[in-house]
């Protein structure tokens, strides 16, 4: 892993070497108003939409068709109850229940199928990890057909199992915690051996307390690639009751009468949790991206 | 296939445990299952919904899929139908296209957003983090968000901000012209500055003696950048490339929020297609088909740049 490229990225100087310590002269002023209209453009470019889509959902006034406001138009909740009246609430309830129980699993049988990849000699221990890191080459969006049916036989469909279980196999975190776990030094679980204790409890009392940092990585990208599910719950929540998030926001957009108000407040509610991670272990996550980011 | 990561975690080195013989003896028999037993649930995930319908769809692929009258043998026959087809070849036209210019594109961007934003300084580090807010937000929210601001109206948000500029009202996604840029657009936001942090983190890792000795032979800030930076970059970005193009061949979500493959098929992709041929059309084999070629067309490609890596590796 490359984690200490990430801590640098944050901490350490500037590479380029643009900015050595100089005297402020008219040139150095030249630049640093080139580097200010810079900046101006990149905020107008990646910072105001997402403002605008903020204040236009919380704002009392209902814009017209494709206007957003770029200011506050009194302060109001009237377009998410408006959305919550469209089933936003369920489909918030919905997704959280599909990640709590597809987010635990993954991680746990993530954990424990490290555990042995990492730490254990057996035949065979290759062709798992290389089947393991094959399964990157079958995303929900190749096998979506294929699944579907297979959901279908074993009475997965329209149920929560069918949202969250096919969700639970994932290589990238078991290619992380397989790394992480390999750098944990031997000792420690020798002298947890002599004192008697089974691969269980070194498992458990040894192992994972070590890779808190690693677990919080898998962590941070389980959690967004379950709530960012798009294609599985459209093919699985066949009634109404059964729609995560991304399907109710995406509903929304049929009735465009009411304004983007509406669906703006929606995608907002979408939004914010995968936020929230994110600004909370944003070190794990540079990390994590940082290491994962040559797996296919 | 040889997905031969370098880094591919094999089995530890050998090791001597020490102990007496008796205890050694009974852990390594219970060493022989152990691993096994905490593979398995795992195995068993990636079994059921991974390999399983892989292995079905393949299978699939070869019948005409009909619900209640039984599966009818079609021998090769979705797969020359594939071949030919005049809408699966204009979807993979744009599927390809769509993802060369999103990934090279935000590349691109997420180089510039590096080199300007790559700062310890305090103000920028928190741009850096509202930069990248869009990069963690769900692809579906980007493109309601998106899809509300490219109203193609006159009064549309970012058409009467053209408007202000003394630029026309351009349709975006309501003409199947400007459709599929407008897409790649969208993208390239999001993926930008999900570059950007691998840029900068490489940036960091250049060795910056190479800049100082280049600062003292006079070399300008475009000599540095273009002897130094890039260089330095090349290999990580190449195959940060190749690996993001191959995973851009299954475009779904943004297309099916944003046009739907719409407006008249001009965004249409090979996923789109897939799932319309299984949806709308119903025919599941032929859906199957596509799907198997796809997946045959990533594995090589993977398989290829993987290879490639491997040799930049060594040598």
């Amino acid at each position: 892993m490359t984690s200490s490229v990430a801590g640098s990225a944050t901490g350490g100087a500037t590479a380029l070497g643009l900015r050595a310590p100089r005297r402020l002269t008219s040139h150095r002023g030249g630049r640093l108003l080139v580097r200010a209209v810079l900046f101006l453009v990149v905020i107008g470019i990646f910072v105001v939409p997402l403002w605008s889509m903020i204040v236009t959902a919380f704002s009392g006034g209902a814009p017209k068709l494709g206007q957003v406001f770029l200011w506050p138009h009194g302060l109001s909740a009237g377009n998410l109850t408006t959305a919550w009246r469209f089933g936003l609430g369920r489909g918030l309830v919905n997704s959280i229940v599909v990640e709590a129980i597809g987010l635990t699993l993954q991680v746990t049988v993530s954990a424990f199928a490290a555990y042995a990849l990492a730490r254990k000699r057996f035949r065979g221990a290759g062709l798992v990890m290389l089947a393991i890191l094959a399964t990157m080459m079958m995303p929900e969006e190749i096998i979506a057909i294929p699944l579907y049916l297979v959901l279908g036989k074993i009475s997965l469909l329209d149920n929560y199992g069918g949202l969250a279980l096919p969700l639970v196999g994932w290589a990238l975190p078991v290619y992380v915690l397989t790394g992480f776990m390999k750098r944990i030094p031997v000792e420690l679980e020798e002298a947890a051996r002599v004192d008697g204790a089974g691969d269980l409890r070194i498992f458990f009392q040894v192992i994972l307390p070590l890779c808190l940092p690693a677990l919080g990585t898998c962590a941070v990208f389980g959690f967004l690639m379950i709530w960012d599910q798009y294609l599985l719950p459209l093919l699985v929540a066949q009634s109404p009751k059964m729609s995560t998030l991304t399907l109710i926001v995406t509903s929304l957009q049929a009735s465009q009468e009411q304004g983007e108000g509406v669906r703006l407040a929606a995608a907002v509610v979408l939004m914010v949790p995968s936020v929230l991670v994110y600004l909370g272990l944003q070190r794990l996550f540079e990390r994590g991206l940082l290491s994962g980011s040559l797996k296919g | 296939m040889s997905v031969s990561t370098p880094s591919a975690p094999v089995a530890s080195v050998p090791r001597d445990r020490g102990g007496p013989p008796a205890a050694r003896r009974v852990r390594r028999v219970r060493s022989r299952f152990s691993p096994w037993l905490f593979l398995a649930p795992a195995l068993a995930f990636f079994a059921v919904f991974k390999f399983w319908p892989v292995i079905w769809g393949v299978y699939l692929s070869f019948f005409h899929v009909r619900p209640y009258l039984g599966n009818e043998w079609l021998g090769w026959a979705n797969f020359s139908r594939a071949f030919q087809d005049p809408d699966l070849r204009a979807a993979v036209g744009h599927t390809v296209l769509d993802a060369v210019v999103s990934v090279a594109g935000s590349m691109l961007v997420g180089f510039a957003l590096a080199l300007l934003l790559e700062s310890p300084a305090r103000h920028v580090r928190i741009l850096r983090t509202a930069v990248f807010l869009p990069a963690v937000t769900a692809m579906v929210a980007i493109a309601e968000l998106w899809g509300a601001l490219l109203f193609p109206g006159r009064y549309g948000a970012v058409n009467s901000f053209l408007g202000a500029l003394g630029l026309g009202a351009q349709p975006f996604l309501a003409s199947p012209h400007s459709s599929l840029w407008t897409v790649m657009l969208i993208q390239i936001w999001k993926a930008a500055p999900y570059d950007m942090v691998i840029f900068i983190a490489g940036l960091v890792g250049i060795d910056r003696q190479l800049y100082e000795s280049a600062n003292i032979d006079g070399a300008g800030a475009w000599q540095r950048l273009r002897h130094i930076t890039i260089p330095s970059l090349r290999p990580i970005t190449t195959i940060v490339l190749t690996l993001g193009i191959i995973r851009g061949l299954r475009v779904f979500t943004e297309i099916n929020v944003l046009t739907g493959g719409g407006p008249g098929g001009s965004t249409e992709t090979i996923v789109t297609t897939t799932f319309k041929a299984a949806t709308v059309a119903n025919d599941t084999g032929y859906a199957s088909a596509i799907s198997t070629l796809l997946l045959i067309a990533t594995i090589l490609l993977t398989s290829l740049t993987l290879w490639w890596r491997n040799r930049l590796e060594a040598s």
